[in-house]
């Protein structure tokens, strides 16, 4: 009786134990079955969740990431770079005012359901897009951003109609010239889609219920041409499975499956890789880089394709209306040491708001230099030796462009503080206020980090965001005096047809806005990478994150 | 009983509409919205303005409410914005809810073989070198944070030894037919073995990360009832009249000693629903804590409503449930 009482704990444990052991072999054979045979799955561990597969109402990277496998647009975007180049079009040509645009189609492309793809496709796609409902409307984000409005309200919009002038020949006519058209069709929102199953799936039947959209049946069951097809998304596992799709018009894909597995927490991610029950993922912490490398994954950096800037707002501070205050703050900030302390390696100073790819970059503007000293000269001379800044950072957030904020954040202050400028700290989370402060009109901060990724290579894309809308952005520059000539030129550049003479007009306005207006602090553009295992071969890193996963292969096949 | 019954069912009823207000009002309360987690950096006043108007949050607060009363009533509780924007959040939540059952079950069920032989044996040889360690071990399951916890559980277990998955709740490519959403159980019932295998073991690490504290305090509790218990002088008279030491543990020792023991088990039930947020968006396991994470931060405000409510219903349940075995252990409550 007595030894089974003493013994029942010590059994208990053991028998625990003994559990965990025999679990230990079960699961190693398991996986040794399972990655290892074929070679044909590619797994990869996305940090969200997609929200829906119907590109056109998506507006986030996650759901473009699965999409993006298996849509394509008229227009490509040649993998490693942001260069546009064809797709399911091979050739397009304008007129002379740049309104009328004729697509010449591949003839041999089909949609995973075997609908055939043709102009007729096409045009129905730009209608789809065009005439949408009140909800579709709110929805449709990208649309709306690229082509101002939709059906109802046609005379704001870009896009005026489309017409299929031959079995493989479409044309677009837009209302008025833009350098973003037709780059904006490389757009994942833009993707074609098979006409067949938007009406199936009814995909323009959105409702707005209660707080947010009910999308229809489509959104879940998505139809296009791209080299995969969406199998299922497992909700219960968070798994989304793709495979290979046979009847693709290109080279085929070298997996026969893709997997994303979501993992929301970043050292999941890498104990997952490390584990081996992933092979790569997204987003991997800086700090962590030479480490995995290291252990025999490759860190692919993407070239950077972003810009952080220090925002300010001469409307919480009129202070800042003198453009030698704004010069001090920029002399103050030591940005070659941030990057070498905070940002991940290839981190570059900026001279402008656009990365040096983007076509409008000035080459001949030189970074600000480093130098306090100049600094509390100017802030004298502009009499704000006592000027006090509510500087605010977002919290519960990392962006390809800023991985650590409240670390940048830190060493901007350091350097402020120094020369004299006294800070308020402001901060919020992400979506738990910073933005609504940020783009609250007037804005609630005086100084703050923000940044961009860009959706496609224009010049527009990146400082048309910021300064083009006079009324309504962040740097308040309604309140300063050349606000309008600079919103006016960028639209006055972005509709010139001929692109030397567009390019020499960007590049312009970038140094105007450096020299003479300085409306913000450009800081930096950092690369965001990604990091595979050993095992895969093939990944193109895209500044764009649109990396596109046909070309990749796992264990050497 | 009965009347017992419907009378705290009645309460519940009430409680839920309290809360249902004070939710309502304190998540709108929030800085932020879905709108800003819906239009990221591209948001300007004027997009942000459409989106209200289009998701009627621009009307008053009384207005939304009464609104939201209405559609609730027939049982629409609104579709996601962001966590799966356009699903019905009712049906996120159920379809999460099995997962979050299946691990806090798992969690108690340690907690519970391990703590109250445990605290009974500790309690037995007070002083011994077994009741030094459990209590030590004890204090730092409560004072060890559970994502330390769950952190050195996935190094050593998952990463290092690889004896352990890491996180997830079933291995890819392991092709399970779902009948409950319960992945064991299903395994079990559809006879899949290898896949309630794989779902076990899943379970393992979250498991033992989630059931340190609620562990920790059934342990203490159950170790501190015996103790009282043991002096009683029924234990006394029961020894003395030489009952075998079966029958005194058995019929007098742990029966009495067993009531708080159930009490506080109940509510760590509410500790577990809490600890699993945590646990969950550790081990990327996909449960309603780990959606209630995500509706938290993007703001999905018909996702944290339906989850909190729900919580609060299943909390409210268990409660019930632990006044009826109450009053079926201590036959005294009955005729109360």
């Amino acid at each position: 009786m007595r030894s089974i009482k003493r013994a029942a704990p010590v059994a208990m444990v053991a028998a625990l134990a003994l559990g965990i052991t025999s679990c230990a072999e079960s699961e190693r054979s398991d996986d040794g079955g399972g990655s290892g045979e074929g070679g044909g799955t590619f797994i990869f561990g996305a940090a969200g969740a997609p929200e829906m597969f119907d590109p056109f109402y998506a507006t986030d990277g996650e759901t473009f990431r699965v999409t993006r496998q298996m849509f394509e647009g008229l227009l490509g975007i040649e993998p490693g770079s942001a260069e546009v180049v064809p797709e399911l079009a091979t050739e397009w040509t304008s007129n002379e005012e740049g309104t009328e645009w004729t697509f010449t189609l591949r003839d041999d492309v089909k949609f995973h359901d075997g609908t055939d793809f043709n102009a007729e496709a096409v045009c129905a796609n730009f209608e789809r897009m065009f005439d949408q409902n009140e909800a579709g409307r709110t929805a449709g984000e990208y649309w709306g951003y690229v082509m101002g409005s939709f059906a109802n309200d046609a005379e704001n919009s870009l896009y005026q109609g489309c017409e299929a002038t031959d079995e493989f020949e479409a044309t677009v006519t837009i209302n008025s010239a833009t350098s973003g058209f037709p780059t904006m069709l490389t757009l994942e929102s833009l993707s074609m889609q098979s006409p067949t199953a938007l009406e199936e799936g009814d995909a323009n039947g959105i409702e707005a219920q209660g707080e947010g959209f009910a999308f229809p049946d489509y959104a879940q069951n998505p139809v296009g041409t791209g080299p995969f097809q969406f199998v299922e998304y497992d909700e219960a596992n968070a798994e989304v499975t793709l495979e290979r799709f046979d009847d693709y018009w290109g080279e085929a894909a070298k997996v026969e499956e893709i997997v994303f597995r979501v993992i929301p927490d970043e050292s999941t991610r890498r104990q997952e890789l490390e584990a081996g029950s992933i092979m790569g993922y997204d987003l991997p912490n800086p700090v962590d880089w030479a480490a995995l490398e290291e252990s025999g994954n490759s860190v692919e950096v993407r070239p950077a394709f972003n810009i952080l800037y220090l925002g300010l707002n001469p409307e919480a501070n009129p202070a800042l209306k003198d453009l030698k205050v704004r010069q001090a703050i920029y002399h103050a900030i030591d940005r070659e040491q941030l990057i070498q302390t905070q940002l991940p390696e290839g981190a570059e100073v900026a001279t402008q708001f656009m990365p040096s790819t983007v076509s409008g970059y000035n080459t001949g503007l030189e970074p600000y230099a480093y130098d306090p000293d100049q600094a509390k000269q100017l802030l004298q001379e502009a009499g704000a030796q006592n000027l006090t800044l509510n500087f605010a950072f977002p919290t519960e957030v990392t962006r390809p462009y800023m991985p650590d904020p409240q670390k940048i954040y830190e060493a901007i202050r350091t350097n402020l503080e120094a020369v004299g400028i006294k800070i308020k700290v402001s901060s919020a989370a992400w979506t738990g206020g910073y933005l609504d402060n940020v783009s609250a009109e007037p804005g609630k901060y005086d100084a703050y980090l923000l940044g961009w990724t860009g959706d496609y290579d224009s010049a527009f894309n990146f400082i048309g965001t910021f300064f083009g809308n006079l009324k309504d952005n962040d740097f308040g520059t309604d309140t300063m005096p050349w606000g309008k000539q600079l919103a006016d030129d960028l639209k006055a550049a972005d509709a010139i047809v001929d692109e030397a003479e567009r390019t020499a007009a960007f590049e312009e306005i970038n140094r105007a806005i450096m020299e003479d207006y300085l409306p913000g602090l450009p800081i930096s553009h950092s690369p965001p990478a990604l990091v595979v295992g050993p095992e895969v071969e093939g990944l193109i890193p895209s500044p764009l994150t649109a990396e596109e996963f046909d070309t990749v292969s796992v264990g050497g096949e | 009983m009965v009347r017992f019954i419907v009378r705290r069912l009645i309460q519940m009823v009430g409680v839920i509409f309290v809360l249902s207000l004070l939710l309502f009002l304190w998540l709108r309360s929030l800085p932020g919205g879905p709108v800003s987690a819906m239009l990221g950096e591209r948001q300007t006043e004027a997009r942000r303005e459409a989106l209200e108007a289009a998701l009627g949050l621009d009307q008053p607060l009384p207005v939304q409410y009464l609104r939201f009363l209405q559609r609730a009533a027939q049982g629409d509780f609104g579709v996601s914005t962001k966590v799966l924007p356009g699903q019905d959040a009712l049906d996120i939540f159920l379809a999460r809810l099995p997962a979050t059952i299946e691990l806090s079950f798992f969690a108690l069920l340690i907690a519970v073989s391990l703590g109250i032989p445990l605290g009974y044996f500790a309690a037995k040889r007070r002083g011994s070198a077994l009741d030094t360690g459990s209590i030590i071990f004890s204090m730092v399951g409560i004072a060890v944070p559970v994502f330390f916890t769950a952190f050195l559980l996935k190094y050593f277990f998952a990463v290092q030894w690889q004896l352990l998955p890491v996180s997830g709740r079933s291995s890819t490519g392991i092709d399970a037919t779902q009948v409950t959403g319960f992945f064991v159980l299903d395994g079990i019932l559809t006879r899949e073995w290898d896949a309630a295998w794989d779902a076990f073991l899943h379970l393992i690490l979250p498991a033992v990360a989630l059931s340190t504290i609620p562990f920790a305090v059934i342990f203490r509790i159950t170790r501190a009832s015996v103790l009282e218990v043991l002096e009683e002088d029924y234990v006394r008279t029961a020894e003395a009249k030489g009952l075998t030491t079966r029958v005194i543990r058995a019929r007098h020792v742990l029966r009495n000693a067993m009531l708080p023991v159930v009490t506080i088990t109940g509510l760590q039930v509410g500790a577990l629903l809490a600890g699993a947020v945590l646990t969950e968006t550790v081990f990327s396991f996909r449960g309603v804590g780990d959606a209630l994470a995500t509706a938290f931060r993007d703001r999905d405000y018909p996702v944290l409503q339906v989850i909190i409510m729900g919580a609060a219903v299943i909390y409210v349940l268990v409660n019930l449930l632990v006044d009826i075995s109450y009053a079926i252990i201590d036959p005294r409550v009955r005729t109360r």
